[in-house]
């Protein structure tokens, strides 16, 4: 990775320095500095980094489907222009993160490529429809509850550029929960339709928000070596736990149910007890075969096809292969490379 | 630093002032075809909710780093350098102003 060329090594010199600089690397997350792009780093937390940042960054930018689907739907232009901002943030995040994983010596067209291909993943929240506009609050509050759960912890991993995106992405993530609560709060205080509209959309978004947080820890083999790494700081059950605890006294106060029967606060634990959702619809959505795998990806790949003119013109202008003088099309082009990343 | 793949927009890097006094921070970086786009993809990634009142960006490729592998003999020159620091002299504690 790094730009400067290896001198020539004896075979046993050349393991000695990698020993040396493992031990180097070692002692830099041993002291909870961070690590940074050009450090030397072991190949398997390169690829362990870019596989959690590419997923990361997908999961932003198939996230924008889900609730760019209900921007022309969204009721008054104050919510419409709320969820216009949300999504264009998804975007933005995605972009950070994108740009994190391109440190690690990764092309933006190989990630975009990855995706596409299945060959990476994205959070299986995502491959579940939006049926009602009650989703669009139900979202907010809940997958984006459960996504600063997990987020505000990796603003402390130890490779810089994960953790300083995830900086900037937690700062703006609280208006998404916050607009989100709001929107089910002002439905809540409307009619019978509209609280049961609510009711409804939490009770099928809860089970897969509890999922975000990945499998149960004993199934989960590379929590360990992350955790030893630095990647990450908490476990994925840790987490979960977080999250139920810190939403049973929103859910209360909103007024809803959450569709388990076996939560309930354990005195002892000084926590709440919680049943498990089902793994193995985890797994099937994980393996493709959720309700819209299919459909997200293939939206992806027609937003990735369409723009490749836009993406080879703009070159093409900047190589001055085509520059008019004669006025400033700068506005325009702008436009037109934003299709790349609507979502409707 | 990756070469440019081909057919990818070249990598920027983004520097935001965020208000009068302060001074250009880099941010993050981006792809663009071309420095004028990549000011605007800045403004849209980097500054949505009045992060900046001005940006810098520069083709990533143009920046010349020190290397990480030097950094011990790089940084050496001011390591030994105390009596650089204030605290090195030693003044009464009644002497005022200093």
């Amino acid at each position: 990775m790094p730009a400067v060329a290896e001198p020539e090594l004896e075979p046993g010199a050349e393991a000695q320095l990698e020993t040396q600089l493992e031990a180097q690397f070692e002692a830099t997350i041993g002291r909870k500095d961070r690590i940074e792009p050009r450090d030397w780093m072991p190949e398997a937390y390169r690829r362990t980094l870019v596989r959690q940042v590419a997923q990361h960054a997908h999961s932003e930018i198939i996230g924008m489907q889900p609730e760019g689907a209900w921007i022309g739907r969204a009721p008054s232009l104050r919510r419409k222009a709320i969820l216009l901002a949300k999504v264009q943030d998804e975007a933005g995040h995605g972009l950070y993160l994108y740009s994190a994983a391109e440190t690690l010596g990764v092309s933006r067209q190989e990630l975009t490529e990855m995706l596409i291909s299945g060959r990476q993943k994205y959070s299986s929240i995502f491959n579940y429809p939006t049926l009602s506009y009650a989703d669009m609050g139900t979202i907010g509050w809940l997958v984006d509850g459960a996504a600063i759960c997990n987020q505000v912890p990796l603003c402390r991993t130890s490779f810089g550029p994960y953790g300083r995106a995830m900086i900037r992405i937690c700062k703006e993530e609280s208006f998404h929960q916050r607009q989100g609560y709001e929107l089910l709060m002002t439905m809540m205080r409307g009619t019978d339709e509209q609280r049961a509209m609510v009711q409804e959309s939490v009770d099928r978004f809860w089970w897969p928000s509890l999922m975000m947080f990945g499998p149960p820890d004993d199934e989960s083999p590379n929590t360990a070596r992350s955790m030893a790494w630095g990647v990450k700081t908490h476990t994925n059950d840790e987490l979960r736990q977080r999250f139920v605890d810190m939403t049973v006294p929103q859910a209360k106060a909103l007024g809803v149910t959450l569709p388990d029967p076996g939560l309930v606060w354990n005195e002892e634990r000084g926590a709440h007890d919680f049943g498990q959702p089902d793994w193995d619809e985890f797994w099937e959505v994980v393996k493709g075969n959720g309700p819209c795998n299919a459909q997200r990806v293939a939206h992806r790949k027609k937003a990735w096809d369409d723009g490749a003119w836009v993406r080879e013109a703009a070159l093409a202008f900047a190589a001055g292969d085509c520059r008019d003088t004669s006025g400033d099309t700068s506005g325009d082009t702008s436009g037109e490379t934003s299709n790349e990343t609507r979502t409707v | 630093m990756t070469g440019q793949v081909r057919g990818e927009w070249p990598l920027y890097e983004v520097f935001v002032r965020g208000k009068r006094g302060l001074n250009h921070v880099h941010v993050g970086s981006l792809h663009a075809p071309d420095d004028q786009l990549a000011l605007r993809h800045a403004r849209d990634v980097y500054t949505r909710r009045n992060e900046g009142v001005s940006i810098w960006v520069v083709r990533s490729s143009a920046i010349t780093a020190s290397s990480p592998d030097e950094k011990d003999p790089l940084f050496a020159p001011s390591g030994d350098k105390v009596y650089r620091h204030p605290t090195f002299y030693d003044i009464p504690a009644d002497v005022p102003h200093m």
